[in-house]
């Protein structure tokens, strides 16, 4: 931290210390350096635990145990293997299933309260945001009690319904949380003006404020995809059988090939195939991401 | 739901009509939309919270074990007297806080040095952004498990490398990887938030702080700290609560063997493992007091800098 701080006119980024950082020009260089060694330690801390998995994954079941970081030998037998699980294939069904219906719920629920608290004035506005709040920091531990039982007498307990009510709940604080602030800087007069051209309202949504609003509803939904992909507590809770329990929770309950086995490496396989979405996510939208994360935390 | 919303909304609106005639019909629609299109998301986060809370300390005064319905019966407080007298809870309680502070303030360091560099770096910005996004979006689990297979006797080579013999079955080496686990998940989130309020530290304060002869640390402590107070204690915050709830990476690594367990695991195993639906939902409504309480301690420090003030940011 005090290396970096050295030059006052560092402060203003990259763009202006080309710029104005010529005063020694010879410690251009070194800096850039020592940032790149900087750059190597994040990237390392961040990728070790994923390559470990990547790389237990591709171990034969003798070499689980040779404590190498890298295969000596590779083998994709351990993929083979979950795929022709019904337990897998149907965890994995169920994921994707409930995290997507989940999320399209919870964006469009969350996209008309935030467009709402954005856009219009009326009482109770203030009381929607703080409910809003009071839910992201609710303990989810203690709705698992109630709901265990509630859902049992409903005969919700170990259906995809069962796991998409609590996963819409605890995901709208999120999606109304970044959607209003993201709705918050959207010029809305251009509405009016191209109504004053003389489009039809209808024209004026689809035309001027869809496409800005857009990027917005995106990113919120991946947000809220990660969110409900992640979820081990209520997956775990509410679900007794394949027929609704995702991968997270299903990992738990693998088997070794034989009971002699230790399951290692068909777990390493799976929890690399439901880390690809994520890594998906993050490669082609890390800019939207960390925006969303951001804009909703700051301006919330 | 679309009834619910019919018959909800207008009974609301004739109140304050009532007491403002003066209300113009544009106002009176533009409330009636407000509330048309926050009312579903409201009922179902009120539904899926507020009831079950209830619930859930209605069944805390009962004896309800599902291995015995039909010993079913009101008891008043004794489940929280078995609960509050129970050396277990307290030591869940106690390794839940000291996991909570420890993997706090090490998230809040590493956070913060995660968003300089992430903000302020020559090389590689879009890279750096890109691989601290890993940490946070990957399931827990599956982290976890990476963990677990890197400290287990059998496979680690986090083991074999550092020599140990098997960590994971002593208590002290088993919380350090808990920790370690949830600090490599959650600091990339603390520094994003930590990079939102960096990003409002103004300039030119900092170019006028160093024509002064402020340092580089002084800087940092006299000028980004304090600007950015507000953002340090909202992802505090929603850290501390966040860690408070810990269970994936516990369930995982240890399964709460050797006293590693947090009260979070403890209400799993009494409500899944032991069927004891009324020690379960004791405990769930004691977590959710102490959530309380924190939350509430919190927020009297935050004052006016909490989350849920809006009314500045509305155009």
């Amino acid at each position: 931290m005090t290396d970096t701080g050295t030059h006052a006119d560092t402060r203003t980024g990259p763009d202006t210390v080309v710029a104005t950082g010529g005063g020694r020009v010879s410690t251009g260089t070194a800096r850039k350096v020592r940032w790149g060694i900087v750059d190597i330690v994040i990237v390392v801390y961040a990728l070790i635990p994923v390559l470990w998995t990547l790389s237990l994954s591709f171990k034969t079941p003798e070499a689980q145990t040779d404590k190498k970081f890298f295969p000596s030998e590779w083998t994709w037998q351990n993929y083979k293997d979950i795929f022709t699980t019904n337990e897998f294939v149907r965890a994995l069904i169920n994921s994707i299933g409930i995290a997507l219906i989940s999320t399209l719920i919870a964006v469009v629920l969350g996209t008309m309260a935030a467009y709402a608290i954005a856009r219009l004035d009326f009482p109770g506005k203030q009381a929607l945001v703080g409910v809003s709040l009071l839910i992201a920091m609710f303990p989810q531990v203690s709705l698992v009690s109630p709901l265990f039982e509630m859902e049992r007498n409903l005969g919700l307990f170990d259906t995809w319904a069962g796991l998409i009510l609590p996963y819409i709940t605890f995901a709208l604080p999120l999606a109304i949380y970044t959607l209003s602030a993201f709705f918050r800087e959207i010029p809305w007069e251009l509405e009016k003006a191209a109504k004053m051209d003389g489009a039809t309202p209808a024209q004026a949504f689809r035309r001027v404020i869809a496409p800005l609003a857009a990027p917005g509803v995106f990113t919120t939904a991946i947000l809220v995809f990660i969110f409900c992909w992640n979820d081990f507590l209520f997956a775990i809770s509410l679900t007794s059988t394949t027929a609704s329990r995702t991968v997270p929770a299903a990992l738990s309950f693998f088997t070794g090939a034989s009971q002699f086995e230790a399951p290692t490496g068909t777990i390493s396989a799976a929890a690399v195939v439901i880390t690809i979405p994520i890594i998906f996510f993050v490669l082609f939208f890390q800019r939207r991401i960390v925006a969303g994360l951001t804009s909703g935390a700051v301006k919330g | 739901m679309s009834q619910t919303i019919d018959t909800g909304a207008p009974a609301e609106e004739a109140v304050p009509a009532k007491k403002k005639p003066a209300l113009s019909e544009g106002k009176r629609a533009e409330r009636r939309l407000g509330w048309l299109l926050c009312a579903p998301a409201a009922i179902v986060m009120i539904a899926v919270t507020g009831w079950p809370i209830i619930y859930s300390v209605w069944l805390s005064l009962q004896r309800y074990d599902l291995r015995f319905p039909d010993e079913r019966q009101f008891v008043g407080l004794s489940n929280y007297a078995a609960v509050l007298s129970d050396k277990y809870w307290w030591t869940a309680f106690g390794i839940t806080s000291l996991i909570t502070v420890v993997s706090v303030v090490i998230e809040l360091v590493l956070g913060m040095m995660l968003a300089l560099v992430m903000h302020r770096t020559l090389v590689g910005r879009g890279l750096v952004r890109t691989v601290s996004l890993i940490p946070y979006g990957i399931v827990t689990v599956v982290a976890a498990f990476s963990w677990f297979y890197a400290w287990n006797t059998d496979t680690g080579y986090l083991t074999a490398l550092f020599g140990a013999e098997a960590p994971l079955t002593e208590q002290i080496p088993s919380l350090l990887i808990i920790i370690l686990a949830e600090v490599w998940k959650t600091t990339p989130f603390m520094a994003l938030l930590l990079m939102a309020g960096l990003a409002l530290v103004p300039d030119d304060l900092l170019k006028a702080a160093s024509m002064d002869g402020a340092s580089a640390w002084q800087r940092f402590t006299k000028v980004i700290i304090p600007v950015m107070k507000p953002a340090i204690l909202v992802a505090l915050l929603f850290r501390t609560l966040d860690a408070f709830r810990i269970f994936d990476n516990i369930f995982v690594l240890t399964k709460g063997a050797n006293n590693t367990s947090s009260v979070s695991m403890q209400t799993y195993n009494n409500l899944i493992k032991g069927l004891n639906l009324g020690i379960g939902s004791t405990m769930s409504v004691l977590i959710f007091l102490a959530v309380a309480i924190i939350a509430f301690i919190f927020i009297k420090l935050f004052g006016a800098a909490a989350p849920g003030n809006d009314s500045a940011g509305r155009r």
